[in-house]
C-alpha cells in the first residue's frame, strides 16, 4: 500500500514536544485535572498528606528524615510522571495541530450573493449554503462541494499529498476542503460547514484531543482500576488497624508508600496517553478518525465489506495473453492488437500494447506517420480499432466482432468461440481481434489481483475477520476474482441495496461490520456499517455517513485501521496486566520491611534480600515511579501486533506481560536497592 | 410486588411443612423401619443397662484401663456438650497441658519398655469432638504393658486383646486403623473377670 | 504424609469427576423444564405447590423481579425462623425443654442459616429443639441452597439467552432445586448416613452409666475448685441424619451438634466422610456441567471445573502437607508416621480420619462455602489453618457453595475475559457476549464487597478491647487469625471457625449478622444486575480472533486473575496473622 508521505512521523522524544511536555505535567497537577483518572488522583492525594507531614515535622521538630523526604519526592514524581506521559502524547497531537492551523488562516472568499453579485468576505464569516467562486492560486475557503466547474486542487495542507487532484462538480469527487489550494481553472462552491466546524477544525480538536472523549471500553477499563484502586486503599487502610493488634502500628509515609505502590498507577498513568496515542498513530495514517468509538469498533470488526474494483483489484483490466486463432501466428495478432489500440488511451488499451511490447517485442508506432485512421469505440457498434495501410483492424466484445464478421461474411471460429467462452469462465474479460474480415484471436483481459491481497486477507483470517468482496460483476467473474484473490466470500452483481442488506444481515448475526466507500450511494451504508471509512476523494454524503475518513483515500486501509483499533486495547490490556503483576514483588519488598522492627522472622519473606527496611520501601517506590517514564514509549507506539490467531497471542501477552510483569520487578527493586544504598541516599 | 410477599408467605408456609416437617418425620419412620439400632445411637447396654455408645467415647483416666484421648467436651466426654479444645498451635496453654500430659503418660510408663520413647501423639491431644471413641493402635499398644501390669494379666494377652479390636481401614482403604476404646476395655473387662 | 492418604484425596476427587456430568446434564434438564425419569413423581407436588401458593409458573421475570422475589422469600422465611427460635419452648418436639433463643442470638441464628452460612454462635445440643432444628434450621438449608441454585441457573440463562430481558420465574427454579434435586437426594444421603451409625431419632437424651466413675475438678460460681464425682454419660439425640445430608449437600454446613461432623453422631466412619465430602462438592461441580449445557459450550463449563480442581489441588496439598508436619512445639511426643499411627498435628482432629481426611476436610468444606468440620481449624498449623481462610478469601468459588460457588466463578470469568479480551486486542467478549463498561461496575462491586466487609470489620474488631479481643481464645497472631477467619467465614457465608473465639457476645452476634447479610444479599444484587444486562445482548459468533474459553489457556488465566486478586488484597492481613505464626512456631515462640 502506498506510504503516507507527509511529515507526520515524528521522533518519540521530539525535543519541542518534550520541552512543552515538562511543562505541562506541572499544569496538570491540578485536582481539577488529576479528578479524571481516580487513580493517579489517589497518589496526588497521598502525595500532599505526606508534604504537609513533612512540614509539620519541620515546624515542630525541625528537622525531618531523610527517608521521609525521598518517599515524598518519589510520590510527587509518580504523579508528575505519569503527567508527563500524558502530555508527551498530546504534545505530539498538538504539533500537528499547528500544522493545521497555519493552513487555516483566514482568506478572503469571494461570496456570490442572490443578486449574483461577488461580494467579499473573511472566510470565518461564511456559513452553510453560500456559494463562493474560487479562482486559480486561491484558497479555498470553507468546506463545500463543487456546483459547477473542474479544477486540480493541492490538499497537500491535509493529506500531506503534493500531487494535485481533480475535483468536479457532480458525481464523486465533488467535495472539496476549507483550507486547501485551487492550482488552476475556476470553481464554484456551495459550503456545506458552518464556521467553527469545518473539517480542519475537527481535526484540530481531534489531535489535540480538545473533544477526546473516553471510548466505552477505556471506560470499562477505568472502572476496573478504580475498582483495585478502592480494594486495595482497604489493604491498607486496614492494615494499620491490625498492625496496632500486632504491636508495630506504621507511619503514614510507609502506609501511603504501600499503597501506591499497589494501586495500578503503571496503567492509571499511562491510559489516557494510550488512547491519545491511539488515535495520532491512526491521524499518522492520514486516517481521521470522528470518535474513539470507532476505532475500538474497527479493533472488533468480524466482516470487511471491500468493493472489488480499486481495492482488491487496480480497477482496470489488463491484457495478459494473446491466444491466435487457428491458422494466425501470435506475433500477427499481436501486431494487430497493437495497432488497434495504438490511440487508444484506456487503460486496457494501454495494457495491450504493454504487453505486445513486453511478450512480443513490438515497439510502439508513431501513428502520425503511418496515416493511420483510428476509429474511435462508439456505443452503437461496441468496437475500436484502426485502418492503415488498407488493413481495416477492430476490436471488441466477441458479440459484437461476430456481428461485425458477420455482415461482411465472415464468421467466428468455433476455436476463438471456445477461447472467448474459456476466458469469460475464468472471471476474464475476452476482446476479439478481426482483421478485414477474418478474426484473428482473442486479447486475455483480466482483472488484476494487486500483489500481497491474499496474505492480507489470510492474516485477516487468522485474527478472525471474514472478507466479503462487492462487486458489480456476474456470479462467474466475481467467483474467479474471489478465488485468486483468496477473500472468503462475494457479493456478486452487487446493488448499494444488496450491501445494505449484507451489512443488515451480518449485524442481526451480531457480527460488526467495516466497509470502505466513496461514492452518495455508499452513504446509506457507511452509515450502516459499524466502522465506515469514506475517502476523502468521496463526496461529502459520504464523508458525513462514515464515521472515519481517509486522507489517502486508499481502501485498502482498513486493514491497518483493524490493526490499529487492536493495538490499542492490547496496549491497554498488556500494561494493566503487567501494573497488576507488578504487586507481587512490592509486597515481597514492603511487607516484611514494614514489619521487620517488630518481628525479625518475617526477613523470610525479604526474598530479595533488599538492604534495609527504608531501602527496601524507597526501593519500590522508585521502581513504581520509575517503570512509568520506562513505559511511556510503548504507550506511544502501542505494543507489537502481528495477526494471528487469539488464543496464540494471548499466550505470548501473558508471558510477556503477565510473567515478565512478575518477574521484572523483582530484578528492578533489587537493583534500585544496591543502587540508593552504594549512595547512601538511605 | 404485594402479590410477591403473599407468594413468599404462602411459599414459606407449605415448604416448612413439606421440608422442615413432612422429609424429617419420613427419614426418622424410614430409620427406624430399616436400621433400628443405628437410628438409636448404637447404645452398648451392660446387664440391661446402658454402658454407653459404641461411637461416644467415654472417660477412662485410671492405669487399669486403656485411656482414651484427653478430651475438652465439658468435664471430659461430655456427651450433651461436645467441644474441642480451640487452642491454637502457638498457644501457650496448648503446649503447657500436652507437656503435662506427656510428662504424666512418663511417669506412668516409667517401669515399663517404652519410657523412653515418645507418647503417640493422639494421647496428649484432645479430639475435634472431644468424644473421639477411638485412639491410634500406637496408643493402645504404648498402654498394653502398665494396663496388663495393674490388671494383673499377662501382656501377651492384653496385646492379643489389642490386636484383636484393630478396626482396619473401612473398605481397606478410607480412614485410619483405630481402636475403639469403650469396646476395647469392655473385652478387658470381660478378660478380667474370665480369669477370676 | 502417606501414599493411602494421597490415595484417598485422588480418590474423592475422582467420584466428584465422575459425579459431576451426569449430575449435571440431569440438572440442566430440570432447570429447562425436560423430562426426568422423577416427573411422575414430583410434577403433581409441583403442580400442588403452585396452586397452594399463586405462583404463576409460565410468568417469566426481570432480573428486578427475580430479584425482589428472591428476597422477599428470604426475608419472609427468615422472620419466620427467628419466630420459631423464640417461642420454642412452647412447641413441641423438645425433650430436653430448652428455653426459648434469646433475642440477639436468635436473630444472628436466623440469618446464619437465611445466608447460607449456618455460623453457629450457640452449641445446638444445650440450646435448640428438635423442632428448631427441623423446621427452623435444617428447612433453610433446603431453601437457601435452593436460592443459590435458582439464582446461578438465572446467571447462566443471562449467559445464555439471546436479547430478552427476563431469566426466568424464580419461584419455579427454587422448587424444581427444592423437589428434583436436593430432596430426593437428601432422602437417599440420609439413609446412607444412618446406615454408618448418624442417629435419626426424636427421643430425649440418653443416660449411659460410665465404665470406670471420674472425679472431676470444676471451678464453682466463686471459682473455688470442686471436686466432683461423674458416674454417667448424658448422650445427646436427636434427628440428625435428615440434617446432616441437607446440610452438606446444601453446603449449608450447620452441625447438629457443637462440633458438627467432628462428632460422632454426625460422622461416625470414614465412609459417611467420604459420603459427606462428596455431598458438599456434587452439586457445585455438577452445576459447571449445567452451565456448560445451558450455554451450549460443555468444554467452557469443564474448563471453569479446571480452574477449582486446580485451586482445590493447591489448597488440599498445602494442608495437608501442613498438619502432617506435625507441631514443633510440641515435645517427647510421637507425631512421625510410623505403622501403627497417622502422626501430625492430631490437635482438634479424629483418629478414625487422621491427618488426610482432616485436612481434605478442611479444604472441601471452606472451597464450598459449607463450614461443616471434621476438626477443629482454629488447632490447625498455622499454614495448615489458613488454607481454609484463603479458601474463602478467594470468594468462595472453587466449587463454591450450591449456585452460589457458580455465579461467583462466573464473575470472576468475567473479569478474567476482560483483561484477556483486551489483551489480544478486542472488546472483550463472553460467549458471544460483549462486557461493557456496566458488567465490569457491577462485577467489580461484587468483588469490592468482600474485603470491605472481611478486612473492615477485622479491623474494627481488632480495635475494640473490650467488645472484640475479650473474646479471643488465643493471643498472638493467632488471635487475629480469629478475628480474620470469624469475619472471613460470615463474608464468604462459610460459616466454619477458628472456635476457640467466643461469638455468642451481643458484639459479634449483631455484626456477624451484618456481614452474613451483606456478604450474600449485597453481592447477589449486582450480580443479578450482570445477568439481566448480559441477557439482553446479542451474541456475536465465535472467530478465531476470539479468545475462547475452553482451553487450558483460559483455564490458567482464570486461576491466575482469581489467585492474584485473592492474594494482593489479603497477603497484608495473612502475613500478621497465619505467616507470622507460622514463622514464630518454627522460631520457638508461644503466646
Amino acid at each position: 500500500m502506498a506510504k503516507s508521505k507527509n511529515t507526520h512521523q515524528r521522533s518519540l522524544w521530539d525535543a519541542q514536544i518534550t520541552q512543552r511536555a515538562l511543562v505541562d505535567s506541572l499544569r496538570k497537577l491540578s485536582p481539577w485535572n488529576m479528578m479524571k483518572n481516580p487513580v493517579m488522583f489517589v497518589v496526588e492525594i497521598g502525595s500532599v498528606i505526606t508534604s504537609l507531614l513533612l512540614v509539620r515535622d519541620f515546624r515542630f521538630h525541625g528537622v525531618a528524615s531523610r527517608f521521609d523526604l525521598q518517599i515524598t519526592l518519589w510520590l510527587w514524581f509518580t504523579v508528575l510522571f505519569a503527567n508527563f506521559a500524558e502530555a508527551m502524547a498530546e504534545g505530539r497531537g498538538k504539533a500537528q495541530a499547528d500544522a493545521l492551523r497555519r493552513a487555516k488562516s483566514e482568506t478572503m472568499a469571494n461570496r456570490l450573493n442572490e443578486k449574483g453579485v461577488i461580494v467579499q468576505l473573511p472566510s470565518s464569516k461564511l456559513r452553510s449554503g453560500d456559494i463562493v467562486i474560487v479562482s486559480a492560486g486561491e484558497m479555498i475557503p470553507g468546506d463545500g462541494e463543487i456546483i459547477d466547474g473542474v479544477a486540480s486542487v493541492d490538499e497537500s495542507a491535509i493529506t500531506g499529498e503534493s500531487a494535485p487532484v481533480i475535483r468536479e462538480s457532480g458525481g464523486d469527487r465533488s467535495a472539496v476542503t476549507g483550507g486547501t489550494r485551487v492550482l488552476s481553472d475556476q470553481i464554484k462552491i456551495r459550503i456545506t460547514s458552518n464556521p467553527g466546524e469545518t473539517f480542519i477544525d475537527k481535526m484540530i480538536a481531534l489531535v489535540e484531543g480538545a473533544e477526546r472523549q473516553k471510548t466505552p471500553n477505556e471506560i470499562a477499563l477505568n472502572i476496573l482500576l478504580a475498582g483495585l484502586t478502592i480494594i486495595f486503599l482497604l489493604a491498607v487502610v486496614t492494615l494499620q488497624p491490625i498492625a496496632i493488634y500486632s504491636h508495630s502500628p506504621q507511619t503514614v509515609f510507609v502506609l501511603v508508600s504501600l499503597l501506591v505502590c499497589l494501586i495500578p498507577t503503571t496503567i492509571g498513568g499511562l491510559l489516557s496517553a494510550i488512547g491519545i496515542a491511539g488515535m495520532d498513530r491512526l491521524v499518522q495514517h492520514n486516517v481521521l478518525a470522528m470518535s474513539g468509538r470507532a476505532v475500538e469498533a474497527a479493533g472488533d470488526v468480524n466482516t470487511l465489506l471491500l468493493d472489488k474494483t480499486g481495492t482488491i483489484t487496480f480497477g482496470n483490466r489488463q491484457a495478459t495473453e494473446f491466444l491466435a486463432a487457428p491458422g494466425v501466428s501470435k506475433d500477427q495478432l499481436a501486431d494487430a492488437a497493437q495497432l488497434s489500440s495504438l490511440a487508444d488511451e484506456t487503460p486496457e488499451g494501454r495494457s495491450i500494447v504493454v504487453l505486445a511490447k513486453e511478450t512480443y517485442g513490438l515497439r510502439g508506432r508513431d501513428l502520425a506517420t503511418m496515416h493511420a485512421e483510428f476509429v474511435p469505440f462508439s456505443a452503437t457498434t461496441r468496437m475500436s480499432g484502426i485502418n492503415v495501410d488498407g488493413r481495416t483492424i477492430r476490436k471488441g466484445a466477441a458479440e459484437s466482432i461476430a456481428a461485425y464478421l458477420q455482415a461482411s461474411g465472415g464468421i467466428l471460429a468455433d476455436e476463438v468461440r471456445a477461447d472467448v467462452e474459456g476466458i469469460a469462465r475464468s472471471g476474464g474479460t475476452p476482446l476479439v481481434v478481426a482483421e478485414n474480415n477474418r478474426a484473428l484471436g482473442v486479447i486475455h483481459l483480466k482483472d488484476i489481483v494487486k500483489g500481497g491481497m491474499r496474505e492480507r486477507f489470510a492474516q485477516l483470517r487468522a485474527m478472525g475477520i471474514r472478507t466479503i468482496m462487492i462487486t458489480g460483476d456476474n456470479p462467474l467473474t466475481a467467483a474467479a476474482i474471489a478465488r485468486e484473490a483468496g477473500v472468503d466470500d462475494f457479493l456478486a452483481e452487487a446493488k448499494p441495496k444488496d450491501k445494505m442488506d449484507l451489512i443488515r444481515r451480518e449485524q442481526a448475526e451480531g457480527k460488526l461490520v467495516a466497509m470502505t466507500g466513496d461514492g452518495t450511494n455508499d452513504a446509506p451504508a457507511l452509515a450502516q456499517a459499524d466502522v465506515g471509512v469514506a475517502m476523502n476523494t468521496g463526496t461529502q454524503a459520504a464523508k458525513e455517513a462514515g464515521n472515519m475518513v481517509d486522507l489517502d483515500s486508499n481502501p485498502t486501509k482498513l486493514i491497518e485501521i483493524v490493526e490499529i483499533g487492536k493495538q490499542l486495547l492490547m496496549t491497554r490490556g498488556a500494561l494493566t496486566t503487567f501494573s497488576i503483576a507488578n504487586d507481587v514483588a512490592k509486597y515481597f519488598a514492603i511487607i516484611p520491611a514494614m514489619f521487620a522492627a517488630t518481628f525479625p522472622v518475617l526477613a523470610a519473606l525479604n526474598i530479595m534480600h533488599l538492604r534495609t527496611p527504608q531501602s527496601a520501601i524507597l526501593s519500590a517506590v522508585i521502581f513504581n515511579a520509575l517503570i512509568i517514564v520506562a513505559l511511556i514509549p510503548l504507550a506511544l507506539r502501542g505494543v507489537k501486533y502481528r495477526p494471528m490467531n487469539a488464543e496464540v497471542l494471548l499466550r505470548n501477552n501473558l508471558l510477556l506481560y503477565g510473567l515478565g510483569g512478575i518477574v521484572l520487578p523483582f530484578l528492578g527493586i533489587k537493583l534500585i536497592d544496591m543502587a540508593i544504598t552504594a549512595m547512601h541516599l538511605i | 410486588m404485594r402479590k410477591q410477599f403473599i407468594t413468599a408467605c404462602l411459599y414459606t408456609l407449605v415448604t416448612t411443612v413439606l421440608l422442615g416437617l413432612g422429609y424429617p418425620l419420613a427419614v426418622t419412620g424410614l430409620a427406624h423401619l430399616l436400621m433400628p439400632a443405628k437410628a438409636n445411637g448404637e447404645l452398648i447396654a451392660k446387664d440391661g443397662v446402658v454402658v454407653g455408645s459404641k461411637l461416644i467415647g467415654q472417660s477412662f483416666t485410671g492405669p487399669g484401663y486403656f485411656n482414651g484421648r484427653p478430651s475438652a467436651a465439658g468435664t471430659g466426654y461430655d456427651a450433651a456438650n461436645s467441644s474441642g479444645s480451640n487452642l491454637g498451635p502457638t498457644n501457650a496453654t496448648l503446649i503447657a497441658r500436652v507437656d503435662q500430659s506427656v510428662h504424666a503418660w512418663q511417669t506412668r510408663e516409667a517401669q515399663h519398655e517404652n519410657a523412653h520413647t515418645n507418647v503417640p501423639i493422639d494421647l496428649v491431644t484432645t479430639s475435634g469432638s472431644g468424644l473421639d471413641p477411638d485412639i491410634t493402635v500406637a496408643a493402645a499398644e504404648y498402654q498394653v504393658a502398665s494396663v496388663a501390669q495393674v490388671r494383673g494379666l499377662p501382656k501377651d494377652q492384653v496385646a492379643q486383646l489389642v490386636k484383636a479390636h484393630i478396626e482396619p481401614r473401612q473398605f481397606g482403604v478410607l480412614g485410619e486403623p483405630c481402636v475403639n476404646v469403650l469396646e476395647l476395655n469392655l473385652a478387658l473387662d470381660a478378660m478380667a473377670a474370665q480369669r477370676k | 504424609m502417606t501414599e493411602n492418604g494421597w490415595f484417598q484425596i485422588a480418590l474423592f476427587f475422582l467420584l466428584i469427576v465422575l459425579i459431576a456430568r451426569p449430575l449435571g446434564i440431569y440438572m440442566a434438564d430440570v432447570f429447562e423444564r425436560r423430562k426426568t425419569f422423577l416427573d411422575p413423581l414430583l410434577a403433581p407436588i409441583e403442580r400442588l405447590l403452585y396452586r397452594l401458593t399463586g405462583v404463576e409458573a409460565d410468568k417469566e421475570m426481570r432480573w428486578t423481579e427475580y430479584g425482589i422475589a428472591m428476597l422477599l422469600f428470604s426475608l419472609v422465611s427468615m422472620l419466620v425462623l427467628y419466630l420459631i427460635e423464640r417461642v420454642q419452648t412452647w412447641l413441641p418436639w423438645n425433650p430436653q425443654h430448652w428455653p426459648n433463643v434469646p433475642a440477639v442470638l436468635a436473630l444472628n441464628t436466623a440469618a446464619s442459616f437465611t445466608a447460607n452460612t449456618n455460623w453457629q454462635s450457640y452449641v445446638p445440643e444445650t440450646t435448640m429443639s428438635y423442632l428448631t432444628q427441623m423446621a427452623g434450621l435444617a428447612y433453610h438449608n433446603f431453601t437457601s441452597a435452593a436460592v443459590g441454585m435458582a439464582l446461578a441457573i438465572a446467571m447462566v440463562r443471562g449467559i445464555s439467552r439471546r436479547e430478552q430481558n427476563t431469566l426466568g420465574n424464580f419461584w419455579v427454579d427454587a422448587t424444581r432445586a427444592i423437589l428434583w434435586v436436593l430432596l430426593p437426594i437428601s432422602i437417599v444421603f440420609a439413609l446412607a448416613l444412618v446406615s454408618q451409625g448418624v442417629v435419626q431419632n426424636l427421643r430425649p437424651y440418653d443416660t449411659a452409666r460410665l465404665l470406670e466413675s471420674q472425679k472431676v475438678v470444676t471451678q464453682d460460681s466463686a471459682g473455688r475448685s470442686v471436686t466432683q464425682t461423674v458416674a454417667t454419660q448424658t448422650i445427646a439425640q436427636g434427628p440428625v441424619a435428615s440434617q446432616e445430608a441437607i446440610k452438606m449437600l446444601g453446603t449449608n454446613g450447620g452441625g447438629f451438634f457443637n462440633t458438627n461432623s467432628a462428632h460422632p453422631f454426625e460422622n461416625p466412619t470414614p465412609f459417611s466422610n467420604l459420603l459427606e465430602m462428596l455431598a458438599i462438592f456434587a452439586i457445585a461441580a455438577g452445576l459447571t456441567v449445567t452451565m456448560g449445557h445451558m450455554t451450549h459450550s460443555p468444554r467452557h463449563g469443564w474448563a471453569v471445573f479446571a480452574a477449582m480442581g486446580i485451586l482445590f489441588f493447591a489448597g488440599v496439598t498445602t494442608a495437608y502437607w501442613a498438619e502432617a508436619r506435625g507441631n514443633p512445639l510440641m515435645h517427647g511426643v510421637a507425631q512421625q508416621t510410623s505403622a501403627t499411627q497417622a502422626g501430625g498435628n492430631m490437635e482438634g482432629k479424629e483418629v478414625r480420619f487422621g491427618i488426610a481426611n482432616s485436612a481434605l476436610f478442611a479444604t472441601v468444606t471452606t472451597d464450598a462455602s459449607c463450614g461443616a468440620v471434621n476438626g477443629m481449624h482454629d488447632s490447625f498449623t498455622p499454614l495448615g489453618g489458613m488454607v481454609p481462610m484463603v479458601n474463602i478469601m478467594l470468594g468462595e468459588i472453587i466449587f463454591g457453595g450450591v449456585g452460589a460457588g457458580l455465579y461467583g466463578m462466573l464473575i470472576f470469568v468475567i473479569l478474567s475475559v476482560f483483561i484477556a479480551g483486551l489483551m489480544v486486542g478486542r472488546t472483550p467478549e463472553y460467549l458471544g457476549k460483549k462486557i461493557e463498561a456496566y458488567d465490569v461496575k457491577m462485577a467489580m462491586l461484587y468483588v469490592l464487597v468482600f474485603p470491605l466487609l472481611i478486612l473492615g470489620f477485622t479491623a474494627v474488631t481488632v480495635l475494640l478491647p473490650h467488645l472484640g479481643l475479650s473474646s479471643l481464645a488465643n493471643a498472638g497472631p493467632h488471635g487475629l487469625s480469629e478475628v480474620l477467619y470469624a469475619f472471613t467465614s460470615a463474608a464468604g457465608n462459610n460459616g466454619s471457625a477458628f472456635a476457640g473465639l467466643n461469638a455468642n457476645t451481643n458484639y459479634y452476634n449483631l455484626t456477624l449478622a451484618i456481614v452474613m447479610l451483606c456478604g450474600r444479599f449485597l453481592m447477589i444484587v449486582p450480580m443479578l444486575a450482570v445477568a439481566g444486562n448480559l441477557a439482553r445482548k446479542k451474541i456475536a459468533p465465535a472467530s478465531a480472533g476470539t479468545f475462547p474459553v475452553t482451553t487450558p489457556l483460559f483455564t490458567i488465566l482464570l486461576t491466575g486473575v482469581i489467585v492474584i486478586v485473592g492474594a494482593l488484597t489479603f497477603f497484608p492481613a495473612l502475613t500478621l496473622g497465619p505467616i507470622l505464626e507460622h514463622l514464630l512456631m518454627y522460631a520457638g515462640k508461644t503466646f
